[in-house]
């Protein structure tokens, strides 16, 4: 596997070999699939729509209801005009959606459509909604499109607001249906009362029955508490770069102040998030909630022989990849490589403050964005780690290298069960020790010679 | 009404009146089942079809695996369509395989001003600094054309430099209708630069291509393995687990096999053009349908003992898998089954599930042309529009020093007077039945209808389609990728295929659907005259 991947470093490739990100359409996509019946729109050729549909049921295991505005050569010559108006009227006569969320592609981008003028045009009736954000895919990443569809669907339709409510608004950044669930219950639990956007539990997680809907009911932040997000009293926006941009648009544009706190990952992290809620509620933190953390603590003080000193590489999205890079310190672990593609610098010098909180010699560690698998299995090669944390493209690395993997954030193509389970808060990270601490004691009786095969530990 | 109207009737009129010619049950009125095919998916519709980019790049040259495949656009295709089509690949002794990776100039905003065709070409400089391969293909996403990148410059100047092939293609995302017309970009490209340019004769007596077995799963692996041991040299294999260095000497061999006859009817055209060889159009999904094939070949070449060595090979194969088939058979007969793939599939796995006494009621293609429904002879009649003019087709005429008639037309007339399928296809329409759907460019909306009104046990289409599919609880497996199985070809491939079926319908968690609750009467509460 991989064995034409030189251990030589090419300092400042450009191409880029086995990526570490996708494009911001799929973002977008992702994001207003988490809007109560809205269907996400794709602007562009048939491909990126059929692609990103392809990609979100392989991750979710779930189906990822989307359309195109089929883009022929005609189209790309003299504009998409026409096709998005036949798509906007076809959608809503044949899939009755309350909203079409629109995004744009590379294609649409770069002829210059202006789809905010094509939609002022449409005669849409007043039950329903067509919006849209811009989402080039040669900018930014997955990430960036995502965080550009949350502005857009706010910009067409939350509400200025003269009085606030008591509710606070939470934005989770890309998380799975399984994190919506447990980020709303510790806020329950915590007695904040809440609108929570992008809402993807229940939605991309729906349960067996027997029946099929386009857009499951009572699933999704509702158009009503989208209008409503600017009554918050305060936001709590998770993960820095996927949820800054949309959180400094509803503090400008709606006077809702926000504290940007990093994905709840680990006990820290899930401090942190509880600490919000808890400046929000002005209740205590409940005895139980105390206990999951009790928990958590208690195994990983069980665990840490077998990972106090592990190396790991972490790869994948910024923000996911920043809080997985806590909790392996948490661990005990040395986070050797931190790696994502997203182009964002600030990643590197927000990864790079939290091992010097840590006292980890940065020195020893890779810490880098805007990069690839490629070049992390470069890094592998010359210095090997422990354990790899991401993507299930890493899987190869894993292979090649005879690593363990633990699968982790987006996509993961390859196993079952992961996202309708939490990643984030105390019951994820007791997940993520146990899957951590399992992998690296199964390499451990793999390997031991029969006679330090152990069956206590 | 039948099922067809009571589908097209819940449409808007306009709607209505693009997808009435797309939607054929057979045999329902006195005229000739036709259809309309490869026209423009209205949009808005949740058409299943992808772009032109995923058939030049991700059907026919990606799984070639001695090349180094470029996507030039932003990183999204290049990151969709690496490792997610399952076109299985063994590294030759000594030789490179790239398919594990994914190459991409991962395009940025600048290079969409300025031009992206310096970073392509220091991509290829780096490229081939690190890996040295002998082929490197070029592969345009959307923005590349609008831009005026030109790749085919491009690939010309590396060829100067590195002394190696290298083709730029034009396929960009908005070319045409489907995946079709990128898998004409590619088949043009192939012909013009790659084939007929090695020399290495075939050793063996009878030597063949079998062209459009793109490896799924392993299915190329296990024809190549029935073929061997009937004594048959494979040349080359377009393109699954293919590559360069075989598909140059791909003009030397005796005979072309033509699985995929959507994605790579041309190359076998301009073969049989330039080179003189002719094709069959064969069908290694199904015992039935592989027998049928084995036989076809072997009597092309006439040979009495290459003739009875398939039949010796048969019986054996038969004898093998005779009491798994059996068993599956007990299990699946009598259930019926929808399809819904790409250009090809949807036909030749009626001949697997008819083995298994499963007949499928509803087929659809996602980018098929009419001669995929309704066989070659109506070609002719197919109009040119304005997406299928935009799509070069490229005019081949005889290679004087290379080109060998296999049989005198006289002979060939003869042979096929016999049933040996030369050079022509009949589609699917004759292999279906009185009332029987067929779907060209199926969506979503219609795929769940169809489920609604004519009810199959089992539906197969890809993955954007599964999950919709299932949670209506009916059973789905992939037949894009084979849900992570496969072979399904040849006569192994057919058992694991009967297990893979057996195994989805009679899973046990169907049943569980529903909780007790629901079909219980809560007992409690008071009686009257209590306290």
């Amino acid at each position: 596997m991989l064995e034409l991947t030189p251990k030589e470093i090419m300092e400042n490739r450009h191409i880029t070999i086995n990526p570490c990100k996708t494009c911001e359409p799929v973002g977008a996509m992702f994001c207003a699939l988490g809007v109560e019946n809205c269907m996400p729109h794709s602007h562009g050729s048939q491909g990126c729509c059929s692609y990103h549909r392809t990609v979100l049921s392989r991750h979710f295991k779930e189906p990822a209801m989307a359309t195109s505005s089929s883009f022929t050569e005609g189209a790309s010559v003299f504009g998409g005009r026409s096709n998005l108006t036949t798509a906007v009227k076809n959608i809503f006569d044949i899939y009755d959606p309350d909203i079409i969320a629109i995004h744009t592609t590379c294609l649409s981008e770069t002829i210059g459509d202006d789809v905010g003028n094509y939609i002022m045009d449409l005669e849409v009736s007043d039950d329903k909604t067509v919006l849209y954000a811009s989402t080039p895919s040669y900018e930014g990443s997955h990430i960036q499109g995502f965080s550009n569809m949350m502005i857009g669907i706010m910009k067409y339709m939350t509400q200025k607001a003269a009085v606030k409510s008591n509710r606070a608004a939470i934005f989770p950044g890309w998380v799975n249906p399984g994190d919506d669930r447990e980020l709303k219950r510790i806020a329950g639990v915590m007695g904040v009362d809440y609108i929570y956007f992008p809402d993807h539990e229940g939605i991309l997680e729906t349960p067996m029955t027997g029946k099929y809907k386009y857009f499951p009911k009572g699933a999704g932040t509702s158009a009503a508490d989208i209008k409503a997000l600017g009554t918050a009293k305060k936001l709590i926006a998770m993960g820095h770069i996927t949820s800054s941009e949309p959180a400094e648009f509803l503090d400008k544009q709606y006077k809702v102040p926000f504290s940007l706190i990093p994905m709840p990952i680990g006990v820290k992290l899930t401090d942190k998030y509880v600490m919000a809620l808890r400046e929000i509620s002005h209740q205590e933190v409940p005895q139980t909630l105390e206990d999951e953390r009790g928990r958590l603590v208690d195994l990983m003080l069980d665990s840490h022989t077998y990972t106090y000193n592990k190396t790991a590489a972490i790869y994948g999205d910024p923000d996911i990849v920043y809080s997985f890079t806590s909790l392996c310190i948490e661990m005990g672990m040395i986070p050797k490589y931190v790696i994502t593609g997203t182009p964002k610098e600030e990643f590197t010098r927000q990864v790079s403050a939290l091992l010097k909180e840590h006292g980890i010699d940065t020195g020893k560690c890779v810490i880098k964005a805007d990069t690839d698998l490629f070049y992390l299995h470069q890094l592998i090669k010359n210095e090997p780690v422990d354990i790899l944390i991401g993507s299930s493209y890493g899987k190869q690395i894993a292979k090649a290298e005879n690593i363990p993997i633990i699968r982790m954030g987006f996509p993961v193509l390859d196993r079952y069960g992961n996202t309708i389970q939490p990643t984030v808060g105390y019951a994820g990270a007791i997940r993520y020790v146990e899957k951590i601490t399992c992998a690296l004691m199964d390499k451990v009786d793999a390997e031991a010679k029969d006679e330090d095969f152990d069956v206590v530990m | 009404m039948n099922e067809r109207d009571l589908l097209l009737e819940k449409y808007s009129s306009r709607v209505f009146k693009n997808r009435k010619s797309h939607i054929t049950q057979l045999e329902m009125s006195d005229e000739q089942d036709t259809i309309t095919a490869n026209t423009r998916a209205i949009p808005g519709i949740a058409t299943a079809r992808g772009c032109c980019y995923a058939g030049c790049k991700g059907v026919v040259v990606g799984p070639m695996k001695d090349a180094v495949t470029i996507t030039h656009g932003p990183i999204g295709c290049a990151f969709y369509s690496w490792g997610t089509r399952r076109n299985k690949a063994k590294t030759e002794e000594g030789g490179k395989n790239f398919i594990p990776y994914s190459f991409c100039t991962d395009m940025r905003p600048t290079d969409i001003v300025f031009g992206g065709e310096k970073k392509l070409e220091e991509g290829i400089d780096e490229i081939m600094a690190i890996f040295n391969p002998k082929c490197i293909f070029i592969c345009s996403t959307c923005p590349i054309g609008l831009i005026g990148d030109d790749v085919q410059a491009v690939a010309r100047e590396v060829e100067k430099k590195y002394g190696i092939k290298a083709i730029g293609f034009s396929c960009e995302g908005y070319k045409g209708v489907s995946q079709s017309s990128g898998h004409h970009i590619a088949n043009n490209g192939l012909m013009k630069q790659v084939i007929g340019t090695g020399d290495k004769k075939p050793m063996g007596k009878y030597s063949l291509n079998i062209l459009g077995e793109y490896n799924i799963g392993g299915d190329g692996w296990e024809e190549e393995r029935i073929l061997k041991k009937i004594g048959y040299e494979i040349v080359s294999v377009f393109t699954g687990d293919g590559s360069y260095e075989t598909m140059k000497n791909a003009h030397l061999a005796d005979l072309n096999l033509v699985m995929c006859h959507r994605s790579i009817n041309y190359v076998a055209q301009m073969m049989k053009t330039k080179y003189g060889i002719d094709w069959l159009k064969v069908n290694f999904i199904g015992i039935g349908a592989t027998c049928k094939t084995l036989r076809m070949i072997a009597e092309y070449f006439q040979d009495t003992e290459l003739i009875a060595k398939t039949e010796e090979v048969i019986a054996q194969e038969l004898e093998a898998i005779s009491d798994d088939m059996e068993y599956y058979r007990s299990m699946l007969k009598g259930k019926t089954a929808g399809i819904f793939t790409g250009g090809s599939r949807s036909h030749h796995y009626q001949s697997l599930l008819r083995d298994l006494g499963i007949e499928t009621i509803i087929a659809g293609y996602e980018f098929a042309h009419r001669d995929d429904y309704e066989g070659r002879d109506i070609i002719s009649e197919i109009k040119p529009d304005a997406d299928s003019k935009n799509i070069e087709e490229i005019a081949v005429s005889r290679d004087e020093e290379l080109y060998k008639e296999r049989y005198s037309g006289e002979k060939l007339e003869e042979l096929k007077e016999k049933g040996i399928e030369i050079d022509t296809y009949d589609g699917m329409f004759p292999d279906m039945k009185k009332g029987y759907m067929v779907v060209d460019d199926y969506n979503m909306f219609e795929t769940d209808e169809l489920i609604q009104t004519m009810k199959p046990d089992i539906f197969f289409s890809g993955i954007k389609d599964k999950y919709s599919i299932q949670k209506q609880g009916v059973v789905s497996r992939q037949l894009h990728s084979y849900d992570y199985s496969g072979p399904y070809a040849g006569f192994n491939g057919a058992v694991i295929f009967g297990r893979d079926v057996t195994m989805s319908i009679y899973t046990k968690a169907w049943v569980l659907t529903t909780p007790p609750w629901k079909t219980a009467a809560l007992l409690g509460g008071r009686i009257g005259g209590e306290n």
